[in-house]
């Protein structure tokens, strides 16, 4: 008996040990699939704009390339519809345009063809490690303009950076994230658990408004704030994400909310509790992980929000939020797009940390000694 | 409704509440309203002043949101509980979904009914045009090419997010680097949309074959001597390379959904279920997914939806062009491109059409759902 | 999934902002108008300003913007001619009110365009609020929609500015600013384009242009070209001829890229207007950009088979057809500045300049780099010239609001923009063209002077179904292969079937 039950551990850890391994292969394949495009995004930011449209990302990381070691001059207008003899070798013009591998392994290959000039090149390891903080330092500090007059003086214009509009972004995020989750868990939890006339009717309201775009209700809803005056201030921002936010928030907590045990509430009642009590002491701590979750999300969407800053609450340096920062300073043309490297990171700082503060919610055992079976 | 009343006469009469009409605190609950509705007016009209931006506005904001619909909501909770039983059980519910449903109402069901309502008529809602805009919204050829794509979107997004959102939820959970993981996945959801374009502009990029490439496949091609592709023009393929964006976008969405519903699938149910010889994958399929239905039906119905109105990244990346154009995209180039509403207005609501069978399937669900 | 529905949905704005937004805002931008006849009598004042504003600008050298501003040009201009609110304003009357203006600027041209009001701010002691209403029709059509929006808005074409006016929206112009002044000023090419059907149906003037785009111009890389001992080419025989010699040299002519996200396709449609300018009469061409000659016509065919004989022929474009859909517009013409150069011409707008000096540092204008005027295919049309351009129209009625909108008739009012140099062109024929701060420019403003005619950029002054809807989108399918020619112009003009119900 002892002897058997010693085995069985035995294999067990050692089933252990191979699901372990299994899933965390599994998983760090998976992982890495998904940092492929992120890498490029933050190799890029550290790169100047020159070099990231001319060399790939990777290039950064040691690779073999060729590199021109000496140029041979030919003469000049040497015919080129016949052999042309480079190094002892004859080649034609098309293996000189492609690049022809000698048995030492050099490279012959045009370094300007109507100069006649061919280069010599090695293979050779390589890296472009040429960083910089120039992304970075014209996104966080504000971009330089300068400007040659016709006296032939300079004039340089600093722009703002991007303290003002983080701290808008904070202001327009925070309140937008928290308030529609609460007016949200109330309803999904009058969804989940009582019984009202038109409830079939309002809960496919919630569903199907979740396919309907935000844009039909921009034109009805500045209409309406521009009679409150309230156009151009936060609390329309504040408002019209709450609006926007709901029908998913209600959706969601909804499903959280009626998947509780049921025993749960059943004996809050028989004890005499109110609905009103059941919700704060019960519901309320129970959904934290559902709100949670909803709360990372909702909190992403405004911060990253960019049309409904730009119609409700505007683009003055007062008011303007990070998006808009970021899309003012990609410029008219699009011609600074480089800046959104840097940009992409700096602005997902906060959506990050978010997602690890509120990550630790996602406990396991909430439940834990409520339910029976 | 008699459910709750029901309920409601069940309780014991200890519950002071249970006894009846409460004067005292009727009378104290309705000034209580009056004074917390007093003071959210005043809150309004000083953050109606407020332009600038601080800590403080915020969290002014934040008291004045959070805390006035949570004032009101209790002394209104007081007020109805000072009611009689009868009413009490009426008007509960209403206390609850309707600060929520009403503001949903306000800001996003009106504007579908005026939406319903221009989608009759032409593009500046001046003539009634009958069904005209529906019968151009079924045979358009870009519309039936946007049907097909967002068909693709519908199967091959839905159910690769929904997926591999489940796959890794169920790994994260079993592995000890699950935070660390979880961010990973978690990370191009929070990267704004103007940066995912640039991010897969360094994957898909296309440069002529004796230009350096700078695209991470092309680059692949290169290394084993293959013509570089132009991804994005490569028709039908390319809608596939518009669906992983989305894939690799919105994975984390269901990931962490999935994540939290996983912790609450009792620890002791997987213990038994293993005592009794099943093996991981067995108890994944008999108590997993049994456990977490619910939420499987909710995250592939916001993801299902989510496709079929999938606009940014087309938009972003071929601006519907190429053959990859989807019902969001011909939206937008009608309501904002064209300003002609009428058109539309009768997208969207063929969009909204479009999921009642989803609608549908929730409904049922709730119907399902035993209350009190 | 929230992300697919709202918010998310307008990043997707910003993002096409941030790629396309290249194309979609100035590339809808372009403008068009008859420059022709009025050069000859521009012609003579501007050189005789010529000679006197750089005098001046070395003498009161940081002040540049305003003093010599007024010195040449404003001492010619008496304000009370052109409109009784723009004198009233220089005399103070409106002091402390406060004008909105709303434009789709951002980076170092929104700084720029801040710096054209300083002097109007401290002469008038009007306040101009500006306001960045981004690079997407959306704001403006929601706050239009919605009553909410500002007094004056900057659009980038007229043809987005024709909608509005059909709807009521816009304020005829005509009864705000003197009228002999605008012909004084404006060559009246600049007026037509502007003058659209309002709300009655009755023509209006919808807005007046403050800054124009030079897009005829075909960009070669200098120094390499002067090597090679090429020279540019004047007819449309010798552009041939200088193809088929780089050809023949072994290089690719071109380089051409129309990937523009949202806005794909519209560098093509350059392309078809400007071979359109030189195949077939002006007539046409406005018949054309009316929707009155379709796409499936002979002259529009035409135009699309001399685009095709040099772009569908991969001697002829690097990279081939496969480059042209998937390259950025912006990033085109890099391989131009390479050395030596992978391609040797490249046909864009003056703007293009901001992405040479980007992506290949250290280029230097008029030295690497220069272009030279499209030339003419069929002699018979001359010497025609296709603009983009900024106009401004005037959505309240205020004398404030008056004064500033007269204001933008004037040189003075984008003369500090001029003087800070890159990315516009005075359509006043009060402009002084020594003002400009490199020979490029000065000479792209000489090209519009000289021209024998001048359009705006076609796919602008379409109704916005065909001009950036089913325009590009042909386009796209043509040249991806999608489509045949005949189904792609059938493409393009079935937008017009939704304008015209």
């Amino acid at each position: 008996m002892a002897t058997m039950a010693k085995v069985n551990t035995g294999s067990a850890r050692r089933n252990r040990v191979v699901a372990s391994i299994l899933v965390n292969g599994v998983l760090a394949l998976i992982c890495l699939v998904w940092l492929v495009p992120l890498l490029g995004l933050l190799v890029s930011s550290f790169r100047e704009r020159a070099d990231i449209v001319s060399s790939g990302w990777w290039t950064v990381l040691p690779h073999q390339e060729y590199v021109n070691t000496t140029q041979v001059q030919l003469t000049r207008g040497l015919p080129l519809d016949q052999p042309i003899e480079v190094e002892g070798v004859a080649l034609t013009d098309d293996q000189l345009r492609a690049g022809y591998s000698l048995p030492d392994g050099r490279r012959l290959i045009w370094a300007n063809r109507r100069a006649r000039l061919v280069n010599v090149q090695t293979q050779q390891w390589l890296t472009n490690a040429n960083f910089t903080l120039s992304n970075y330092q014209n996104v966080l500090l504000g971009q330089q303009y300068t400007y040659a007059l016709a006296d032939g003086t300079t004039r340089t214009e600093q722009g703002e950076n991007m303290s003002k509009a983080f701290i808008n972004s904070i202001t327009v995020t925070i309140p937008a994230t928290v308030i529609p989750i609460l007016l949200a868990a109330f309803a999904a939890y009058a969804f989940a658990w009582m019984r009202f006339p038109g409830r079939k009717i309002m809960f496919a309201m919630v569903v199907g408004l979740l396919v309907i775009p935000g844009q039909v209700a921009l034109i009805p809803l500045l209409r309406a704030f521009s009679g409150l005056q309230i156009n151009g201030t936060f609390l329309a921002l504040w408002l019209v994400h709450t609006g926007f936010g709901l029908s998913l928030a209600i959706y969601l907590l909804y499903n959280y909310i009626s998947g509780l045990p049921r025993e749960i509430l059943e004996s809050a009642f028989i004890d005499g509790a109110t609905p009103f009590t059941i919700f704060t002491r019960l519901i309320l701590p129970l959904s934290v992980p559902a709100l949670a979750s909803f709360a990372i999300f909702q909190f992403m969407w405004v911060w990253n929000d960019y049309l409904n800053a730009l119609i409700f609450l505007g683009t003055g340096p007062e008011s303007q939020v990070v998006t808009i920062k970021l899309a003012q300073m990609i410029g008219s043309r699009g011609q600074d797009w480089h800046l959104l490297t840097a940009g992409g990171f700096i602005s997902m700082l906060l959506p990050l940390a978010v997602f690890f503060a509120l990550q630790r919610y996602f406990v396991r055992g909430l439940l834990a000694g409520s339910v029976k079976g | 409704m008699i459910q709750q009343t029901r309920e409601a006469g069940k309780r014991p009469p200890s519950s002071a509440a249970a006894i009846g009409w409460n004067a005292g605190q009727f009378v104290i609950a309705a000034l209580g309203l009056v004074v917390v509705i007093g003071l959210m007016w005043l809150g309004f009209l000083y953050l109606r002043g407020t332009k600038t931006a601080s800590i403080a506005n915020a969290l002014i904001a934040i008291i004045w949101g959070v805390g006035g619909v949570a004032a009101l909501i209790t002394v209104t909770n007081l007020l109805i509980e000072s009611l009689p039983n009868i009413w009490r059980g009426r008007l509960l519910p209403f206390l609850f979904f309707l600060p929520g449903v009403g503001i949903l109402f306000l800001f996003l069901t009106i504007p579908t009914l005026i939406t319903l309502y221009q989608s009759f008529y032409n593009s500046d809602s001046s003539e009634f045009v009958g069904l005209q805009n529906y019968i151009a919204t079924f045979t358009d050829r870009s519309m039936l090419e946007s049907f097909r794509n967002n068909l693709i979107w519908l199967f091959l997004g839905t159910g690769f997010c929904v997926g591999f959102g489940l796959l890794i939820a169920v790994l994260a959970d079993r592995s000890k680097f699950e935070v660390v993981a979880k961010a990973i996945i978690f990370l191009p959801m929070a990267i704004s949309l103007v940066g995912a374009s640039v991010i897969w502009r360094f994957m898909y990029a296309y440069a002529p074959a004796d230009q350096p490439q700078i695209g991470v496949q092309n680059a692949l091609l290169a290394a084993f001597g293959i013509p570089p592709q132009s991804w994005l023009t490569l028709q039908p393929w390319n809608n596939l390379f518009l669906v992983v964006v989305m894939i690799w976008g919105s994975t984390g969405f269901c990931m962490v959904l999935f994540s939290s519903a996983l912790k609450g699938v009792p620890a002791d149910l997987l213990e038994a279920a293993r005592v009794d010889g099943a093996t991981e994958v067995q108890a994944f399929f008999r108590i997993i997914i049994p456990y977490i239905q619910g939420t499987i039906l909710t995250v592939t119905t916001t993801t299902a939806i989510g496709t079929l109105k999938i606009f940014d990244v087309v938009y972003v990346m071929t601006g519907g062009q190429y053959g990859t154009s989807v019902v969001g995209t011909e939206f937008y180039r009608q309501f904002f491109t064209n300003r002609n509403f009428g058109y539309g207005a009768a997208i969207a609501i063929v969009l909204f059409i479009a999921i009642s069978p989803v609608l549908v399937y929730n409904l049922r669900q709730l119907q399902s759902q035993e209350g009190f | 999934m929230r992300s697919k529905k709202f918010p998310l949905l307008f990043l997707a704005t910003i993002a096409s902002l941030i790629l396309a937004a290249c194309g979609g805002s100035t590339a809808t931008v372009p403008a068009a108008t008859q420059a022709p006849a009025a050069a000859a009598t521009t012609a003579p004042e501007a050189p005789a300003e010529a000679t006197t504003a750089p005098a001046e600008a070395t003498t009161a050298p940081a002040e540049a913007t305003t003093a010599p501003a007024s010195g040449s040009a404003a001492g010619a201009t008496d304000y009370s001619k052109i409109g009784k609110e723009l004198a009233d304003a220089f005399a103070g009357t409106y002091k402390g009110t406060t004008v909105s203006l709303a434009h789709g600027l951002s980076g170092d041209e929104e700084v720029k365009f801040k710096a054209t009001f300083e002097d109007f701010q401290e002469k008038t002691g009007i306040i101009i609020n500006l306001v960045p209403a981004g690079n997407t029709p959306e704001a403006i059509s929601v706050k239009v929609q919605s009553g909410t929006i500002e007094d004056i808005v900057n659009f980038p074409q007229p043809g987005l500015m024709a909608t509005y006016a059909t709807q009521g929206k816009i304020i005829d112009l005509n009864t705000v600013i003197n009228q002999d002044w605008l012909k004084q000023n404006y060559n009246q090419g600049f007026i037509d384009t502007n003058t659209v059907p309002g709300a009655d149906g009755a023509p209006i003037l919808g807005g007046v242009f403050e800054r124009i785009n030079f897009k005829s111009a075909v960009w070669y890389p200098k120094k390499a070209f002067d090597e090679a001992g090429y020279t540019v080419p004047t007819t449309w025989e010798e552009q041939q001829a200088l193809m088929d010699n780089i050809v023949k040299d072994g290089d690719t002519p071109w380089c051409i890229g129309i990937e523009s996200a949202g806005a794909t396709g519209w560098p093509a449609t350059d392309w078809v207007e400007d071979i359109m300018l030189r195949t077939t009469s002006l007539e046409n061409y406005d018949k054309w950009t009316k929707g009155d000659l379709a796409f499936t016509s002979p002259e529009v065919k035409n135009a699309f088979k001399i685009l095709t004989d040099i772009w569908f022929n991969d001697e002829y474009v690097y990279g081939g057809r496969t480059a042209i859909a998937t390259t950025n517009f912006g990033d085109a013409p890099t391989p131009m500045l390479q050395d030596p150069p992978k391609c040797w011409m490249h046909r864009q707008g003056t703007f293009i300049t901001s992405f040479f000096e980007r992506n290949k540092p250290g280029v230097a204008a008029g030295v690497d780099y220069d272009f030279y005027y499209l030339p003419p295919i069929d002699p018979q049309y001359g010497k025609p010239v296709l603009f983009a351009g900024d106009l401004f129209s005037m959505f309240n009625d205020r004398p404030e609001v008056r004064a500033l909108i007269q204001y933008f008739t004037t040189y003075e009012s984008i003369q500090p923009w001029i003087k800070l140099g890159g990315g516009a062109i005075s359509p006043h024929k009060n402009a002084v063209l020594s003002d400009y701060t490199t020979d490029l420019e000065r000479k792209a403003a000489q090209t519009i002077l000289d021209a024998d005619s001048a359009r705006f950029d076609g796919s602008d002054l379409m109704a916005g179904e065909v001009g950036s809807g089913t325009f590009w989108k042909g386009v796209t399918d043509y040249i991806s292969g999608s489509a045949n020619e005949d189904q792609a112009l059938e493409t393009m003009q079935s937008g017009w079937a939704n304008v015209k119900k």
